[in-house]
């Protein structure tokens, strides 16, 4: 009985080689822009910069007070209405959705998810900017739902779909309408998993930048009317990014560390939710 | 001795696949009847048309009569919801609602019943629900566990007691048993004995013994048709149908 | 029993109710497609089909052509993905075939993690960190000694499509990883043994078994992470450099179809401009769809034969 070919093993050894500095030069991004986000955000990272707006230019201080207010403004904005529509979607296309009727919506949504998210701001730019004469928080909003619903009519058919016929049975054999089984017990069954799927595009949409650029526009002042520009930490971050100012720069980092400290949080949360109510 | 169910002349398709034919059936108040039969021989089929179980499926159909209380069940004055009621149904697979406790479960068909009870109430019919199906000592500290987190045994028995507690009047028990271990297997039987006297109960299985121990009546299925009904102890010891022998003596599945 | 149809309704009407969400769903992605068409209509007409050609971009004489931005949408995103995919394929190698198994949740979480830093944040580090680090460390001394080959010419400022195209490569990667490893798990067990009882290295199975059965998952994967590099907007905007034009060195600034729009829009004035930009982005919005549309097909074929035991 032979050995392997010398040949042969260095060719392995060599190929494990590589696959294992690709794994690294995979993963090595993710540590240099934490470590990057980490080192440069910490700089200007002061109470102020949550509690304060932004001064002027040339002046020193100063903070994201209204980016953090309007991303919470439009966000909510965003999801009170998106939510309701996704979720009820996402219910009728698992507990009705065999025709081409149900064919047809889902390919909208499937398509949808594809379509890049500068896009969906040129559509709340011709729908609520053009009409109304400008920018909005109204126009932010209609964007970012462009992309929230979708995403979580996919997620949320999903999980009732997993939810096992023996429940809907069950439920059906003690005499309970249809209706209220379906509400009552399926998507019960299946909440934690739909929570999940409401909470992850939630923290994409906290991060989108693209929509707002023409829809909400931004604002340098404390703003949180509806039907006016209005700030979001991800234009901040943009604009003070692409200045040519030595101490935007920093807030920008500082920006971005606030923004990956917001998406981080509620991604996290969302897993924790379903792995703690299996 | 009155009938609860009389069937007559039950026929019914899955689209062009025909799988009941000519039923005719008297079932009694208060006794246990047994369906058996090969795999595949309709004996499910049978007995979720008589809770209209397979009105969600599509492509469907039946003809001929179910009367319950001399009433068409099939017949368009019946509120198949109101129905299920007044029949509840046990599965062959334990499936207690999951991310419900073991009272959520039992309460559950109470509180969606649209009947506005107290939660007085609602305790005391769960606990009663509970006590009939033979569960409550074992659980009765531990209410608020989730539903499937007990055994399979008691998850079956739980399954029961959320039945019994919308007080029907007829309990239908497809294949109850054949998921359960030996020991479960003869806690059910024995409740399914208990029950009797205040219930109607209809039982698939595929288990002659277990036909022989519970049951007052046995009916015989093969290939969607009813071979032959009678007490137990004749049908077991001399049948009259020659396919009914063939069956028993174990010529075929 | 005998009562009527009480109950009917609630269900007759929740199901109306739900499906008016779903139309509601199927309106919005027409009227988006609707919108787009309307307002791209100006610049359609002006143009035509020379619009994907023309590379003039003059706001002033209102003479617009989308060329320019096609190619660098075009160029970014394929350089992203010559780069992203053998990486990404050969992490989920090592990973799926060569990793100890506690290594695989934490891997799979880091992956998730990268795909979910928003595009800013890319293009900040982007700007300050690997455009600097490429130009200093890489595009110099190249076009410095190689700077006669044209993809490699000078001057060198940074930002560059070299830089979108690195960029996208890392966005794109975590996507391109997890289908791969989806893919690579597919593969039956028994032929993998099957070779090694034969005698083979380790590589010579995963050569042979990948070959036989992902090579199609792997395409689809690829086109997958195509289509998001397609539509990137923010990172790329931030390191492309933002020229109009269609220039052959990959270490000169050029621009894309999303970044004009993004840089633009609110500066348009006049029908032509911003309906010019709106028609590049039903160009890119068209793009998308079919490429995605492609990896989906793929996809599916692939599990379908996969499920035939092939």
């Amino acid at each position: 009985m032979g050995t392997i070919s010398f040949r042969r093993k260095a060719l392995d050894s060599t190929m494990k080689a590589l696959f294992f500095l690709a794994a690294l030069l995979v993963i090595l991004p993710l540590f240099l822009i934490f470590f990057d986000l980490l080192i440069k955000g910490a700089k200007e990272l002061k109470l102020t910069l949550l509690i304060d707006l932004p001064h002027p230019v040339g002046e020193p201080g100063g903070g994201i007070a209204n980016g953090i207010a309007g991303t919470l403004v439009i966000t909510l904005m965003t999801m009170l209405w998106s939510v309701p529509t996704a979720v009820m979607c996402g219910i009728y296309l698992a507990e009705y959705g065999r025709g081409k009727f149900a064919s047809a919506v889902r390919f909208a949504a499937d398509t949808m998810t594809g379509v890049p998210s500068i896009i969906m701001g040129i559509f709340g730019y011709i729908l609520l900017v053009l009409p109304m004469k400008r920018f909005s928080a109204w126009a932010g909003a209609a964007a970012l739902s462009m992309i929230f619903i979708p995403v979580v009519v996919r997620t949320t058919e999903e999980m009732l779909r997993t939810v096992p016929t023996t429940v809907r049975e069950a439920a059906l054999a003690l005499g309970i309408a249809r209706w209220k089984a379906t509400l009552r017990i399926t998507v019960r069954t299946a909440w934690p998993g739909i929570l999940t799927g409401i909470l992850l595009a939630m923290a994409r949409i906290i991060g989108e930048t693209a929509p707002l650029l023409f829809t909400a526009l931004g604002n340098q002042f404390w703003q949180t009317r509806l039907d006016q520009p209005i700030a979001a930490v991800p234009l901040q971050v943009f604009t003070y990014a692409i200045s040519p100012y030595e101490d935007w720069h920093d807030k920008a980092w500082a920006g971005a560390l606030v923004l990956i400290t917001m998406v981080l949080v509620i991604n996290i949360v969302a897993r924790v939710l379903t792995r703690r109510k299996r | 001795m009155e009938n609860v169910f009389e069937i007559r002349d039950l026929s019914s398709w899955f689209g062009e696949n025909q799988v009941l034919k000519m039923i005719r059936m008297d079932i009694a108040k208060n006794s246990v009847t047994s369906v058996m039969g090969p795999s595949g021989c309709g004996k499910s089929t049978f007995i979720r048309c008589l809770n209209r179980m397979h009105d969600m499926t599509p492509g469907f159909r039946i003809e001929g009569e179910i009367l319950l209380d001399g009433t068409n069940i099939y017949s368009e004055k019946v509120d198949p919801v109101y129905l299920r009621r007044r029949v509840g149904m046990v599965f062959q697979q334990p499936n207690p609602f999951p991310r419900m406790t073991v009272f959520e479960n039992v309460a559950v068909g109470l509180k969606l019943n649209g009947r506005n009870l107290s939660r007085a109430d609602i305790a005391e019919k769960v606990e009663r629900s509970l006590v009939m199906a033979a569960l409550w000592n074992e659980v009765k500290d531990h209410l608020s566990r989730s539903g499937v987190s007990l055994s399979g045994g008691q998850q079956q028995r739980l399954c029961i007691a959320r039945a019994l507690a919308v007080e029907p009047e007829v309990l239908l028990m497809d294949e109850p048993c054949s998921a359960l271990d030996p020991m479960s297997t003869a806690k059910i039987e024995e409740l399914i004995e208990d029950l009797s006297e205040k219930y109607t109960i209809a039982v698939v299985t595929h288990n002659m013994q277990q036909a022989a121990r519970i049951s007052d009546q046995v009916a015989f299925i093969l290939m969607g048709e009813l071979i032959e009904m009678d007490k137990s102890g004749k049908i077991f010891t001399n049948p009259s149908d020659k396919r009914t022998e063939e069956y028993i003596t174990g010529r075929f599945g | 029993m005998a009562r009527k149809t009480g109950g009917n309704i609630k269900d007759l009407l929740f199901e109306r109710t739900t499906g008016a969400f779903a139309f509601l769903v199927l309106f919005l992605a027409a009227l988006l497609f609707a919108v787009l068409l309307r307002e791209s209509m100006p610049a359609l007409r002006k143009f035509g089909a020379a619009f994907l050609v023309t590379g003039t971009w003059d706001p002033v004489l209102d003479q617009f052509g989308a060329l320019p931005f096609i190619y660098g949408t075009l160029v970014s995103s394929f350089l992203a993905v010559l780069i992203a995919v053998p990486l990404s394929v050969g992490a989920a190698i090592f990973i799926n075939e060569f990793a100890p198994p506690w290594m695989k949740t934490p891997v799979s979480f880091l992956a998730e993690l990268l795909a979910a830093i928003p595009s800013v944040i890319y293009g900040l580090w982007g700007i300050f960190v690997l455009v600097p680090v490429l130009r200093d460390w890489f595009m110099k001394p190249v076009t410095k000694y190689l700077g006669w080959i044209p993809l490699f010419k000078g001057p060198v400022y940074g930002p560059s499509m070299l830089a979108a195209g690195v960029l996208l490569a890392i966005m794109i990667v975590p996507f391109i990883l997890s289908v791969s490893r989806e893919v690579l798990a597919t593969v039956p067990q028994r032929q993998k043994e099957a070779v090694l009882s034969l005698g083979g290295t380790r590589w010579e199975m995963l050569r042979i078994v990948i070959g036989q059965h992902c090579i199609p998952g792997i395409f689809g994967a690829t086109i997958l992470g195509l289509g998001r590099a397609l539509g990137e907007t923010m990172a790329v905007t931030m390191v492309i450099g933002n020229r109009p034009e269609a220039i052959l060195s990959l270490f000169q600034p050029g621009y894309s179809m999303a970044a004009v729009i993004a840089n633009e829009f609110t500066e348009a004035v006049g029908d032509v401009y911003l309906s010019s930009l709106v028609l590049i982005g039903l160009v890119l919005f068209t793009m998308t769809l079919a490429v995605n549309l492609a990896a989906k097909w793929i996809l599916t074929k692939m599990v379908a034969r996969a499920s035939r035991g092939i």
